[in-house]
């Protein structure tokens, strides 16, 4: 295209070439943000060791799932997919602001090959991609500014409103497509004024294509002043706009991709004490847990620079809901405000003390039940889980624990179970099968110890509750009537430490872990069943070597598949059920499906979903110690979650985890619906129904 | 024999105590002389009161022995009494406070808390006390040769006779110099008042650990609503901060004197049976069959307060039409 | 401020089930978990609270066997500088007094500001600290639910007694002071805290270190002697009601009605 009007390159006012601007406007720009980004690398450097680098096939191919293809965004719909045309947009830009810096050092400067039929397909992608992006813009700041959604409430306590801040991201974004489409716009209007070729491609109905026929109706001297004007202006916000986003919850658009390259890859897990540390060289460490910044992993720090403030943790968070204390995207932002407060891009380091009893308090870090919600709907894959674990290990070793969790922590020290009862009582569950109805029940552990291929695995709440006794005994006699082989450990178990360890008490759990492990492999078992979801995750993913462990659940579903049980018809089949997705059963490890395949294996069982299932499922109150800490809270967890069943019509909630049957329970009796809602364990259920 | 009792009193009135003690001294030894020992300001009255249960009544009237205090006492005590003396105190906070240091001033033998009192052999005395929060009891001897001090529990000497030895009151006042003490009585702070005042209660609903969790706290709270009663607790329910001191029934928290008491998941420990006067007919629900509070009651429910009390609940609302 | 506790190991009350032995002569202690007395901890909590805010050093002291060495060690996990063991077979079956006679004899062995005890242990008889008061000839005060350091030299207290009321003194140091529980919330001692003063020398004391004569103590020297233990005779203790949850409670509510007890 010969030059009709003079481009920025060219372009001199009083004599001066205005290129020397566009040189000065990038290095500066350039410069700065090298320093900026330099800054923020300091409190990576400072903070805590971890391994991300692992597995590295799997992390890349993560990152193309949910960095390039937004997998999670689509969870909420509309901002989602504002989102996905916002990113998509982009990165489909990203070519275009390369050629704009340096066509104001070289005028007319293309990109290698997009000289040819490349680079006008390119145009027209990139005016597509520039109005798409103008429009969701246009789009989110009505939504953000005038119908501002829940989620993006920031309650007083927390500080001021981030509207403000969004809105004028978003007013850049947008002025960057329109200062695009006056500057490309101009110069296709100069030379279609004068009759001459364009060799462009205008796509009708984009922006570029309105402002360009808008364009024709000025004259010359209008038109080479929007050139260079609307140049500048772009040069400017996109430098300014490239500086500010270390500055606030737009780092994300630089950190997400690695965020997520460095994701965590082993759910339901809790991280080491400290990375390289074995558990037998834990005594040795000085300190325990995060008590100051520092001692938060790089990772975790990443993860602070990393939020985009969305609110979809805390629009889950199951603690939030019922008014306690936690809002899991506050922590976050509050961190990362704390590092920025900490490590300011100009000047010192400024000593800010310990987090607890400055930004984070004790309840806020007590109140998480380790759902898993958070992590789950965070399109970032920022960790919460690990972090909490964390805090809680650095209060543990200060001392700093609710008198409410001490008693049981003192109990599972001394007794190797919460609730304080005699150890050598811990297998006496299984006396009513035994005198009542006749069963034999081999322990396969102590001086007169049997053998058996199978453990199961009880855990405390199935030993020593009354009303989870019978979960235990019902999964005990439908293993019977498998024909299975197995036993139990009787007195020699101990707590599994699930929650001892999520509640930051690690060498406890160590103890725990110790014994237990040496009673499995004493014992010779090859594979392990358990009823308590708590106990699974723990023994998959906090102890090692052992055998294979599974659920009842899916112990049950291989036994429908291989034709080995059959089920009697409902008696009362006029019930609704509704299955209850357990936190560490569904969302910690992915057992979704084989529950709901059990029940439909139930003739004449009626079954519905509620609307928060599968992985969004609404945690029903947490187990383990969190059924001792007495939190502050405007309602109960268990109270909801039996409401959302009564809202879809069940009449039965069916429960595959002790702690879910304790606070559904609860629920149940708390709201005034017994009588009306009911809730049975699918051990129970399916005790009920086999065909023995 | 002379056995001496130390009578509690306050703002012009004798404690409930005052004639257990005596009863509790003829158990000792039934031929006992058993002399009461009064202190305070502007005391004659409760002198009067108290002469009905004792053959002496000491009474050391004082203006600086108007509030009781266990130092100034403890001081004094030991040059008031004979040598090898037997000295018996009802077990609460000035005993606390002042047996044991006499006991030790007047090098003497120390018992404390006898739940019963089987009488003397010669110099020894055989007591009955608990250990292990009343969990389990003992049999003990005391050799009070040298003299002894014994506190004896409140209530377990409680009785409706109403004696008649009338003794004469001895005015000890000028033997008594009040000494130096190295602890300075500043004030007595009331507890917070609650909205409810449990001591004038005629039913109350009372809760306990059995309760398991605050919030299960409001069905307690509606059975008193139905019922048309108020609701109090025992200390663990203080303790964790889920009532109000005021509505704390025991022996460091309110006495009450109802018509009828329900105890709700409370095992029945004798500090919170000490803040309960005048037997009311109780109902006791709990889940421990051998808890305490069963031996006191007059119903009794071995049942979880959970599932009983919200149908207990309805069916009252249901009769109540 | 140097600041003496005086703490006991006890069963645990919370996480056991105490019952008599076969023999009578004391409660059966197979199968107990033994822990720190719950005042005492209270008290070592309180004391750990003072030098936190004035300075100085806290000492746990017991007397027991070298069980009770484990006790010293979580205290001193807790927070407390340092423990002493006293320890002697003279020891064993002492009553109360030979008990404050032992702790005098350390305490003069040392330079201690306050001394606090908890206000009662197992045996539930409240003595130990008011006797060494007495021993030591210093002001005392039992039930002591607030401690306020007033100056180098005096404290101002509260005292609990009947009916939620507090008692308020001032009392001049060096003094001893039982500790009521509530005073304030212990913080937590994890395992981890333990293992690390796992080997700690804890000094020991015996009677000859202490100067003091055995005949004195032990069970010849004791003046209160404990015969055996039992459980009396529930006499007839309460009428119990049977049934399933509605037939008990339909009961209930015409027991209730006819003695007054619905308005």
């Amino acid at each position: 295209m010969e030059p009709v009007i003079i481009p920025p390159a060219s372009y001199t006012i009083l004599g001066i070439p205005l290129m020397l601007l566009f040189i000065i406007i990038p290095i500066i720009g350039i410069a700065l943000f090298t320093f900026i980004i330099a800054r923020r690398m300091q409190p990576l450097v400072k903070a805590a060791p971890d391994n991300r680098l692992d597995q590295l096939g799997l992390r890349l191919f993560n990152m193309l799932k949910f960095a390039v293809a937004q997998y999670k965004q689509p969870r909420y719909m509309l901002a989602g997919v504002l989102h996905i045309v916002i990113f998509a947009g982009f990165c489909i830009l990203s070519l275009r602001s390369i050629t704009l810096v340096i066509v104001g050092i070289k005028a007319g400067y293309t990109l290698p090959l997009f000289d040819t039929w490349i680079g006008t397909i390119y145009n027209v992608l990139k005016d597509i991609a520039a109005t798409a992006v103008l429009v969701a813009v246009v789009v989110a700041a009505i939504r953000r500014g005038i119908y501002k959604p829940e989620r993006y409430k920031v309650p007083e306590k927390y500080g001021k409103d981030h509207t403000a801040e969004a809105i004028f991201v978003l007013a850049m974004i947008g002025g960057l497509m329109i200062a695009d489409m006056f500057f490309e716009g101009s110069d296709l209007a100069a030379h279609m004024n004068k009759g001459l070729e364009t060799h462009y491609f205008l796509f009708p109905f984009t922006g570029t294509w309105f402002v360009t026929y808008a364009l024709t109706l000025c004259s010359d001297a209008t038109l080479q002043f929007f050139h260079i004007f609307f140049y500048t202006v772009h040069e400017l916000i996109f430098f300014s706009f490239l500086n500010f986003l270390p500055l606030g919850k737009h780092f994300h658009v630089i950190t997400s991709m690695f965020n997520v390259l460095f994701m965590k890859l082993n759910k339901g897990s809790v991280k080491p004490v400290k990375c390289g540390v074995s558990d037998d060289q834990l005594d040795d460490l000085e300190s325990f847990g995060v008590k100051e910044f520092e001692d938060f992993t790089w990772k975790h720090v990443l993860d602070f620079y990393s939020c985009a403030d969305c609110g979809r943790c805390a629009d889950q968070c199951p603690a939030n809901h019922v008014g306690r204390p936690l809002a899991p995207r506050f922590v976050t932002i509050k961190c990362r405000d704390f590092c920025f407060d900490k490590y300011p891009l100009i000047g010192a380091s400024v000593d800010k003390g310990p987090l607890i009893g400055s930004i984070l308090s004790e309840d806020e870090i007590w109140s998480c039940t380790t759902c898993g919600a958070c992590e789950e709907e965070c399109p970032l894959l920022i960790e919460y889980i690990d972090k909490f674990v964390d805090i809680r290990r650095g209060m543990v070793d200060e001392g700093m624990v609710p008198q409410s969790l001490q008693k049981p922590l003192n109990a599972l020290g001394k007794r190797g179970n919460p609730y304080g009862k005699m150890e050598k009582k811990r297998g006496d569950w299984t006396k009513p099968l035994i005198k009542d109805e006749g069963y034999e029940c081999k322990v396969l552990s102590g001086k007169k110890a049997d053998s058996a291929e199978i453990l199961f695995f009880a855990d405390s709440i199935t030993s020593y509750d009354d009303r989870i006794q019978e979960i235990g005994q019902s999964s005990f006699r439908i293993l019977k009537a498998c024909g299975i082989d197995f036993g139990i450990l009787g007195p020699a178990e101990k707590d599994s430490g699930h929650e001892v360890r999520r509640f930051g008490e690690e060498m406890l759990f160590q103890d725990l872990k110790e014994k237990n492990t040496k009673a499995i492999i004493d014992s010779g078992v090859k594979r392990i069943i358990t009823a308590d979801p708590h106990a699974l995750n723990a023994l998959k993913k906090d102890y090692a070597n052992l055998p294979p462990v599974e659920h009842v659940s899916e112990f049950l579903y291989k036994m429908i598949q291989e034709g080995k049980v059959e089920f009697n018809p409902l008696e009362n089949q006029s019930d609704i059920y509704v299955y209850h997705d357990p936190c560490y059963l569904g969302r910690h490890n992915l057992i979704y499906d084989p529950p709901r395949l059990v029940l439909d294996a139930i003739p004449g069982l009626k079954r519905v979903e509620m609307e928060r299932s599968r992985d969004r499922s609404f945690c029903c109150g947490g187990g383990g110690l969190m059924l001792f800490y007495e939190p502050v809270e405007e309602t109960r967890m268990g109270k909801e979650r039996v409401q959302m069943a009564a809202d879809v019509g069940a009449t039965v909630i069916v429960t595959a985890c002790p702690f879910c049957m304790v606070n559904i329970e609860d629920g149940i009796k708390t709201s005034g619906l017994e009588g009306k809602v009911s809730a049975i364990d699918l051990a129970e259920l399916v005790d009920q129904q086999l065909v023995k | 024999m002379q056995i001496f009792a130390y009578i509690i009193n306050k703002d012009g009135k004798a404690d409930d105590t005052a004639l257990e003690l005596a009863l509790a001294a003829k158990k000792l030894n039934s031929d006992a002389q058993v002399t009461a020992i009064i202190a305070g300001s502007g005391i004659d009255n409760v002198c009067q009161e108290v002469s009905a249960a004792y053959n002496e009544i000491w009474k050391i009237d004082n203006a600086a022995l108007a509030y009781p205090d266990g130092e100034i006492m403890g001081k004094i005590l030991p040059k008031l009494l004979p040598d090898n003396a037997i000295l018996l105190m009802a077990h609460e906070y000035l005993a606390m406070d002042m047996a044991p240091g006499l006991a030790v001033r007047t090098d003497s033998a120390y018992i404390a808390d006898v739940t019963d009192i089987e009488g003397m052999d010669g110099t020894t005395g055989k007591f009955v006390r608990q250990e292990f929060s009343g969990m389990v009891s003992t049999h003990n001897t005391c050799d009070m040769s040298g003299g002894a001090v014994v506190t004896v529990r409140p209530g377990v000497f409680a009785s409706e006779e109403t004696p008649s030895v009338g003794g004469s009151v001895v005015d000890k006042s000028g033997d008594v110099d009040i000494p130096e003490t190295n602890r300075k009585y500043l004030e007595t702070v009331e507890a917070e008042v609650g909205d409810v005042d449990i001591s004038t209660s005629e039913i109350l609903v009372s809760v306990g650990r059995g309760i398991e969790e605050e919030d299960n706290i409001e069905i307690i709270q509606e059975l008193a609503e139905a019922m048309g009663a108020d609701y109090s607790c025992s200390r663990p329910i203080v303790d964790a901060k889920w009532m109000e001191k005021s509505r704390q029934v025991g022996t460091s928290g309110k006495t009450v004197k109802p018509k009828v008491y329900m105890a709700l998941g409370i095992s029945g420990a004798f500090q919170h049976l000490g803040g309960i006067k005048g037997s009311p007919f109780m109902i006791a629900v709990n889940k421990n069959p051998k808890a305490p509070i069963f031996q006191v009651a007059d119903i009794g429910v071995e049942g979880d307060i959970l599932d009983i009390v919200p149908e207990l609940t309805e069916k009252v609302k249901e009769m109540k039409g | 401020m140097e600041i003496l506790v005086c703490v006991k190991r006890v069963p645990d009350t919370s996480e056991n089930e105490i019952e008599v032995n076969s023999e009578g002569s004391d409660i059966e202690r197979d199968d107990l978990v033994y822990s720190i007395n719950e005042w005492d901890n209270y008290a070592v909590e309180e004391a750990i609270q003072i030098v936190d805010k004035v300075g100085g050093s806290v000492t746990v002291m017991a007397i027991g066997d070298e069980e009770s060495e484990e006790i010293i060690r979580r205290e001193m996990a807790m927070g407390a500088n340092n423990g002493i063991l006293l320890s002697d077979d003279a020891f064993e079956k002492s009553d109360g007094r030979g008990l404050a006679t032992i702790l005098k004899a350390a305490v003069d062995k040392g330079n201690y500001d306050l001394i606090l005890t908890g206000a009662q242990s197992d045996t539930g008889a409240a003595q130990t600290g008011a006797m060494l008061a007495a021993m030591l000839d210093q002001p005392f005060a039992s039930l002591v639910n607030l401690i306020e350091v007033k100056d180098d030299s005096t404290l101002k207290i509260g005292r609990e007694i009947d009916g939620g009321n507090q008692e308020m003194h001032e009392i001049k140091l060096p003094c001893v002071l039982s500790i009521q529980t509530g005073i304030n919330e212990p913080r937590y001692v994890g395992i981890r805290g333990i293992r690390k003063v796992a080997s700690v020398e804890i000094p020991t004391m015996g009677a000859s270190d202490l100067g003091i004569d055995p005949a004195t103590l032990g069970e010849s020297g004791a003046k209160t002697k404990t015969l055996d233990y039992f459980v009396p005779e529930i006499g007839e203790g309460a009428e119990m009601i049977e049934g399933d949850t509605d037939e008990v409670v339909e009961k209930l509510v015409e027991i209730l009605k006819s003695k007054g007890g619905i308005k």
